[in-house]
């Protein structure tokens, strides 16, 4: 096989929502020829960044295929996800790849001990047979995002902090043991002050268990810290792919730059000063033709409104930009 | 002359369920003066107080949260009025119109059955007749585009607008009447860097152009970097910091201010950042003595046992912590 040596290789993907009825419905593109590999020698984070509506949690729904793709097709370790169609190999796929939600307190029953989720986790997955094996998994699983099983026996969702209920949230999903985390927005629903402790810990997790993360979020300082690499999503595409260092430091594409630009920075003097163009109407700029940026663009040109522009490779990452175009006329992808 | 004096504020959640009774002490003994034309930042993490400190400011008190002590009084124009001591009827007649407040959820404001321009009825109606139907529309395309924000999202269902035009638009529909007090409480925090952008530039301008007060509330301080003028603040209900936002920032003196600034990440630097260690306390049953001492990396005796005064250290600086009452010599 080709891609066997690759941990994840999603080819040219695309998912279009039906909106409305038959006659007066819209098709909206949520996810447009989404092309990304990532390598299984090293483990790496790779960050999924953007607005909100540009795509970026249909993308990670589409990874965990908890929605069915349009066209295009996810290869995981060589096999092709698209396909799966018994039990036996879903759970094989689902215990290898292992999400994360964004809201703490919504991905836990009110109801129940949080401590049930580990133990069912564990069981579900054949970890462990229930008894008291299970604790040791268990107590393994939270040690590594700095709890213990004694912390969390017995406790309900609201007896724990919003940082506390997200490490345990990650703890689930270590127990299965994988070797890809699609964490969607994790640290969004959390507290600035805490939100550092999440991130640090994706961080070791990938230093020592060899853990390859998929990070989504619309915080770049975040994912400067923590990402080798990184995707800028606008409308379904993707705008600007490469090193976290090269696409943050020098942003090449337009909407990378303003997206830089709008994080707040707790330093003074280092206010905005232009004014940015927002989005009026989100369905209007996902049915544009061309490029979907062209109505906020500072330097949009005639063709933009016309053609959608081609990847470029440009000093190692991908642009999608007309602006590169004569230039990198050779280096299209 | 300050616009609102806060005074010794305390208000706590008490609760009696078959008779456990259960106190929390959201505010407690919260003194601040806010001045006119200023953009007044109050930072802390979810659950110091701040929402609620917001909702007394706001003439928004309900059972279980009840007002024990201290004043809050507000002055417009013509002599000062205490907040805490108004009737429901007394209180419809300053509320919007005098103080008006953002919300974080706020795009849920808008009923998504009704057009935007209804909403914006509902509200002007509240507080005065509307004569012309016609007349109250130019008002409103006046207003909006006052603001930058397009005309035709009057026209507009909510499902319509993204979640940042919804936000702008409640911000507009806060500012109709052109309000002496603006509360926004979280106004970006479930937005994203762009929309968030856009949001508080709005704010600032509105600021500009109408010269009022906008009291801000959020936990991240980037945020507050960028559009405070002074900044408070505050941890276990209590303000612990209060300062001009450069002295925030630059000579900050609380410890737990400097960690709030500190675990803050920035691009362009790698560098390891962490976190304040442990959790916000319970404010139904806070620690002894200083709120943040069983996560201060310099505690000392004294700060398990009494608590620490908020001292003047400057021009409006004041700092509640041992370490510097200690070095200033009075310990007062």
């Amino acid at each position: 096989m080709v891609n066997s040596e690759k941990l994840l290789s999603v080819k040219d993907i695309t998912k279009v929502f039906s909106i409305g009825g038959l006659l007066t419905g819209t098709r909206l593109t949520a996810v447009n020829e989404v092309y990304f590999e990532m390598g299984s020698a090293n483990p790496e984070i790779f960050t999924l960044a953007g607005e909100s509506g540009s795509g970026k949690t249909t993308l990670a729904r589409l990874i965990l295929h908890d929605i069915e793709l349009t066209h295009g097709s996810i290869f995981y370790r060589g096999t092709d996800v698209t396909r799966i169609k018994n039990r036996k190999e879903r759970m094989g796929f689902m215990q290898r790849v292992q999400p994360i939600f964004q809201n703490p307190f919504e991905t836990f029953n009110p109801l129940k001990r949080v401590d049930t989720y580990l133990y069912a986790t564990a069981v579900n997955y054949g970890i462990a047979k229930s008894g008291e094996s299970t604790d040791g998994v268990v107590d393994d699983a939270l040690r590594s995002v700095g709890l213990s099983l004694q912390e969390v026996q017995g406790r309900y969702p609201h007896e724990l902090s919003g940082g506390q209920l997200q490490r345990v949230s990650v703890a689930r999903a270590l127990i299965p043991r994988p070797s890809l985390l699609i964490a969607d927005e994790p640290v969004s629903m959390v507290d600035a002050s805490l939100r550092m402790s999440i991130v640090n810990l994706f961080k070791e997790l990938k230093e020592t268990s060899g853990v390859s993360i998929i990070y989504i979020t619309h915080d770049l300082a975040t994912a400067y810290y923590i990402s080798d690499r990184i995707a800028i999503m606008l409308r379904g595409n993707f705008v600007e792919m490469g090193p976290v260092e090269k696409v943050l430091s020098e942003p090449l594409h337009p909407y990378t730059k303003i997206l830089k630009e709008s994080v707040p920075k707790p330093v003074l003097g280092e206010k905005w000063k232009d004014k940015i163009e927002l989005s009026t109407l989100e369905a209007k700029e996902f049915a544009r033709v061309g490029c979907k940026f062209a109505g906020r663009c500072p330097s949009v040109m005639d063709i933009c409104k016309k053609e959608d522009p081609k990847n470029f490779l440009v000093d190692e990452r991908t642009v999608k930009c007309h602006l590169y175009a004569k230039q990198f006329k050779n280096s299209i992808l | 002359m300050g616009i609102l004096k806060v005074e010794d504020l305390k208000a706590y959640y008490m609760t009696d369920v078959y008779g456990i009774k259960r106190t929390v002490r959201a505010v407690d003994g919260v003194s601040i003066e806010i001045n006119e034309n200023e953009i007044f930042g109050i930072a802390g993490e979810s659950s110091c107080g701040k929402t609620t400190l917001m909702k007394v400011l706001s003439g928004a008190v309900k059972s279980p949260l009840t007002v024990v002590g201290g004043k809050a009084l507000y002055s417009f124009g013509d002599g000062s009025l205490d907040i805490l001591s108004l009737q429901e009827d007394e209180l419809r007649k300053i509320r919007w119109k005098s103080i008006s407040c953002i919300l974080q959820g706020s795009m849920s404001v808008l009923n998504p059955v009704r057009r935007i321009y209804k909403t914006f009825r509902d509200f002007v109606e509240a507080h005065q007749k509307i004569e012309k139907k016609r007349d109250f529309m130019r008002r409103m395309r006046d207003h909006l585009g006052e603001l930058g924000l397009p005309r035709e999202v009057l026209k507009a269902y909510p499902h319509h607008l993204s979640g940042g035009m919804k936000q702008r638009v409640t911000i507009a529909l806060a500012t109709i009447f052109k309000p002496n007090v603006i509360i926004a409480d979280e106004p970006t925090t479930a937005l994203d860097v762009i929309v968030q952008r856009g949001v508080l530039q709005l704010l600032r301008e509105i600021q500009k152009e109408q010269k009022n007060t906008i009291i801000l509330v959020t936990h991240d301080m980037a945020v507050h970097a960028n559009i405070a003028d002074r900044i408070a603040i505050m941890y276990a209900g209590r303000i612990v910091e209060e300062a001009k936002a450069s002295d925030i920032f630059e000579n900050s003196l609380h410890p737990y201010t400097q960690h709030l600034i500190d675990s803050l990440p920035m691009i362009g630097d790698k560098s390891h950042r962490i976190s304040i260690p442990g959790a916000p306390p319970n404010l139904a049953d806070p620690p002894n003595g200083c709120g943040f001492h069983p996560r201060c990396s310099s505690v000392m005796g004294i700060c398990r046992e009494e608590v620490p005064p908020l001292i003047e250290v400057g021009d409006r600086h004041r700092v509640a912590c041992f370490l510097v009452s200690k070095e200033s010599g009075d310990g007062k």
